[in-house]
């Protein structure tokens, strides 16, 4: 791009790429947006703050041509234009990475690039067109990925960057991300970094929407913030932007420290692992858990801490090493049995491990005690009833009633009822895998409470998480993975990011 | 399984060749126990590799697989079309009465059309309506079946026409016409699901609908294609087996919907949609032909051809599911 291009798009009477003014967006029910504006400058990256629920997804949709406004004008390069749908926006130019990636297991890394405009002659198919243009996308991406590869065997990383080449095959100029660090591993976070200010450098707007903030500060050039289908705030600079303050608009109030730890009496051994080996870990695992100690476990994606928490629970088959929970040989390679002697996990995949998506929210809390409850095989309802009562009051889980089916509560929301199961429950150790990914600021505060209150009772907690700053914030000791081995155990005073992040990185 | 998503790539490249082994098996596997299942039947099946019976048997399975030909498109999509046996009956009947009216031609044209008909009103209450195509098709197979007793006036109408009597009678290098009308259309399909964008098109919408939505795909429209094409496949067979029979039977082809989707999921073809293979479909039609056909040499009592059936399909399916091991639930 030459100079004068550059200084066109920095100079800021040029008219946005696109403007959206007066969006109302409206669901049996709900007001989605209440009349939302968004300017979006070409070259620059336009940040989306919001807690879940805030709108900007709905916006996003907007833009997509997947939900149609209400009233309100979309603007593209000056000009008004009315989507009827997905095919419109595309045409229009603007391109959507969701956080859920809308690609086609079955079909190749090709195939899902020319999704909707495959190459064709007469309606065949030119193959050689197909893989040439594949393979040229791919290669600008960076990515060593062979075009005919079926996308269900990518990696997380890989697949987003097909997303992002579909986008730039239909010569996208207007891309929105959402949420599109949420999953992937730091190495990955820093590509996409590095594709995305490449994408603005070319003259392209940038839609970013994020839940963190580091990200909010090294990539974006302007923020708005969103809450209950309004638009908040917005900061056309980044110069007078604290993170503070965003945090105040997000939830409407000053949130001074969303971790809120605070140092806790810790028992004797409560789970010890000893010389754990299967499938996923390259050398024998050993630690221990302590009751009322939150114990982290930090890595890259693929350092084999999820599948050291499925050996843990009996999802899957130990080679070898044992489990002691308070003394007693845990008999592994079942979850019935793990659970029977007091291991609770919290999946990391809620859509499809954790929740019943159409069973209702009281179901879903006592899925678990069920069997404890029931009476000659009989469910006893109102005991469940009270039980379901209470963990909807204790974690303020905010559902219209409950039987509301859980989908349609927010992902914060689900994940506190998910959590109620096990409130009631007599637990020894509680595993949880990613539970805050996805979720906005004012629940976490509330999951890390639950947790907390959890630890005070003396259970021993091990939470595995990817997030830094969580990670360093809320365990009281962070044991580091990398490449299938256990590669550091690090007490609270020591933590800090650079020296967790040193150890997750494979030698 | 999330975890092993993310990691199944990140596996050495050193294993390629050992991959592309297990490739081939995945993707040959049930030809190659079909090879096996001939050689086995050849050997111990007196007269099974005689020229008559092989014609015998390639007749026997025009007509679940024709039909499976379409039904794999269908299965591609993510949907499924109850309705074929009785589309089939009512092109018959339909067939057989216009060509006593109006001559051959135009009879047979009428009952391809008939066929035709009845996919495009499955197509628009699947796409348009959003009606679940279980439920849609399971709806038009009981209405459509009414249609050709109603059209019929209950009774089989025979063919006066001799043209038509020719039609299924003709042959050409040995094989009549629905045996050439088979084979083109398993050329024609496989040849439309594997280099059209129409087919590459239905793979997607089965693999991921809002993917496809999201990507411009004309889901909708898609959609009812594949339902009309599906009609006018069970039409033209309709068409065919009255011609074979002499008399447009609204009786006929009770059940074939269940013949045809058991071929389509022995040839691999996942109920869910967006895995199908023309050659899996091949297989799986010419191996419930050649069970059929070794029992009948066999003097297998009826009964027992039934349990012989069913134990097949699911051995089948299990197949399936061990040489995929844990890929399967990856890819869905």
């Amino acid at each position: 791009m030459s100079e004068a291009a550059a200084a066109r798009f920095d100079s800021p009477e040029s008219p946005p790429l696109l403007a959206l003014s007066g969006i109302v967006v409206e669901f049996p029910g709900v007001k989605a947006l209440r009349g939302v504006d968004l300017d979006v400058r070409a070259g620059s990256v336009h940040g989306l703050m919001g807690e879940n629920g805030a709108g900007k997804s709905t916006l996003l949709k907007v833009m997509s041509g997947v939900n149609i406004p209400r009233s309100g004008t979309i603007r593209v390069d000056g000009q008004e234009l009315s989507f009827r749908g997905a095919a419109d926006a595309l045409e229009a130019g603007i391109a959507i990475i969701y956080q859920e990636l809308h690609l086609v297991p079955g079909l190749s890394a090709a195939e899902n690039l020319m999704l909707g405009q495959l190459p064709s002659r007469m309606g065949l198919i030119d193959r050689k067109a197909l893989r040439a243009r594949a393979e040229a996308v791919l290669r600008d991406l960076g990515e060593d990925i062979d075009p005919s590869t079926p996308v269900g065997r990518l990696s997380i990383g890989q697949r987003q960057m097909v997303e992002i080449g579909k986008a730039l095959l239909r010569e996208a100029r207007i891309i929105a991300f959402d949420e599109p660090t949420s999953s992937l591993s730091a190495r990955e976070v820093e590509n996409l970094k590095r594709i995305v200010r490449r994408l603005r450098d070319e003259g392209r707007a940038i839609v970013y929407v994020t839940h963190r903030m580091a990200e909010l500060f090294e990539l974006c050039d302007a923020v708005t913030v969103f809450r209950d289908g309004a638009r908040v705030a917005h900061h056309p600079t980044m110069e007078t932007v604290t993170q503070d303050r965003l945090v105040t608009e997000m939830v409407g109030r000053a949130i001074e420290d969303i971790y809120g730890w605070s140092p806790r009496p810790v028992g004797e051994v409560v789970a010890a692992i000893d010389g754990l080996t299967g499938p996923g870990l390259r050398a024998p695992v050993s630690f221990n858990v302590r009751a009322g100690e939150i114990v982290g476990f930090f890595g890259l994606v693929g350092a084999g801490r999820t599948e050291l928490m499925r050996l843990l629970c009996g999802t899957e088959r130990a080679t070898g090493g044992s489990v002691t929970l308070r003394g007693k040989a845990l008999r592994m390679g079942s979850p019935r049995r793990a659970i029977e002697a007091g291991i609770a996990m919290c999946p990391e995949d809620r859509k499809r491990e954790g929740i019943f998506p159409i069973a209702s929210v009281n179901d879903n809390i006592n899925i678990s005690v069920r069997r404890r409850y029931a009476r000659a095989g009989l469910v006893d309802f109102a005991r469940e009833k009270q039980n379901a009562i209470r963990a909807i009051r204790d974690l303020d889980v905010r559902t219209a009633s409950g039987e509301t089916q859980i989908r349609t509560l927010s992902g914060g929301n689900q994940q506190k009822a998910i959590l109620g199961r096990w409130l009631s429950e007599k637990i020894e150790l509680f595993v949880l895998d990613e539970p805050t990914r996805g979720i906005d600021v004012g629940a976490r505060a509330q999951i890390y409470k639950i947790l907390y209150d959890l630890a005070e009772k003396g259970i021993g907690v091990i939470v595995v998480s990817s997030d830094l700053p969580e990670v360093s914030s809320i365990c009281d000791r962070v044991l580091v993975m990398a490449d299938g081995r256990l590669t550091a155990d690090v007490p609270r005073d020591e933590i800090t990011p650079e020296r967790l992040l040193g150890h997750a990185l494979p030698q | 399984m999330q975890a092993s998503l993310s990691e199944a790539p990140a596996a050495p490249r050193t294993g390629s060749t050992a991959r592309t082994v297990r490739r081939l098996v995945q993707q040959s596997g049930i030809v190659i126990v079909f090879l096996i299942m001939l050689v086995v039947l050849a050997a111990l099946v007196p007269d099974f590799t005689s020229s008559g019976n092989i014609t015998g048997l390639l007749l026997s399975v025009t007509l679940t697989g024709t039909i499976a030909a379409s039904m794999m498109m269908v299965l591609a999509l993510g949907e499924v079309d109850l309705s074929i046996g009785s589309i089939v009956a009512f092109s018959g009947v339909v067939g057989s009465v216009a060509a006593n009216a109006l001559g051959a031609p135009l009879g047979i044209l009428c009952g391809v059309l008939a066929g035709g008909a009845i996919g495009l009103f499955n197509g628009l209450v699947v796409a348009g309506f959003g009606i679940n195509s279980l439920i849609a098709t399971l709806a038009t197979m009981e209405a459509v079946r009414g249609l050709a007793y109603i059209s019929s006036g209950g009774d089989a109408v025979a063919i006066l026409a001799p043209s038509f009597f020719g039609l299924s009678g003709a042959s050409f290098l040995g094989m009549t016409t629905p045996v050439w009308v088979m084979f083109a259309s398993f050329v024609v399909l496989g040849f439309v699901l594997n280099r059209t964008v129409f087919g590459r098109d239905v793979l997607a919408i089965g693999g991921n609908v809002e993917a496809a939505r999201l990507a411009g795909i004309p889901v909708t429209r898609i959609r009812v294609a594949v339902f009309v094409l599906q009609g006018l496949l069970a039409g033209l067979a309709g068409v065919l087996l009255t011609s074979r029979m002499g008399l447009g039977d609204p009786k006929t082809s009770i059940g074939l919907e269940l013949a045809v989707i058991s071929a389509c999921v022995l040839g691999g073809v996942s109920l869910s949609g967006g895995i199908a293979t023309i050659s899996g479909v091949v297989v799986g039609v010419l191996i419930m032909g050649c069970v059929q056909d070794a029992m009948g040499l066999l003097n297998v009592p009826a009964f027992y051809q039934y349990l012989v059936r069913g134990g097949i399909l699911l051995l089948a399916v299990m197949f399936d599911r061990w040489k995929t091991g844990r890929k399967a639930s990856v890819l869905r």
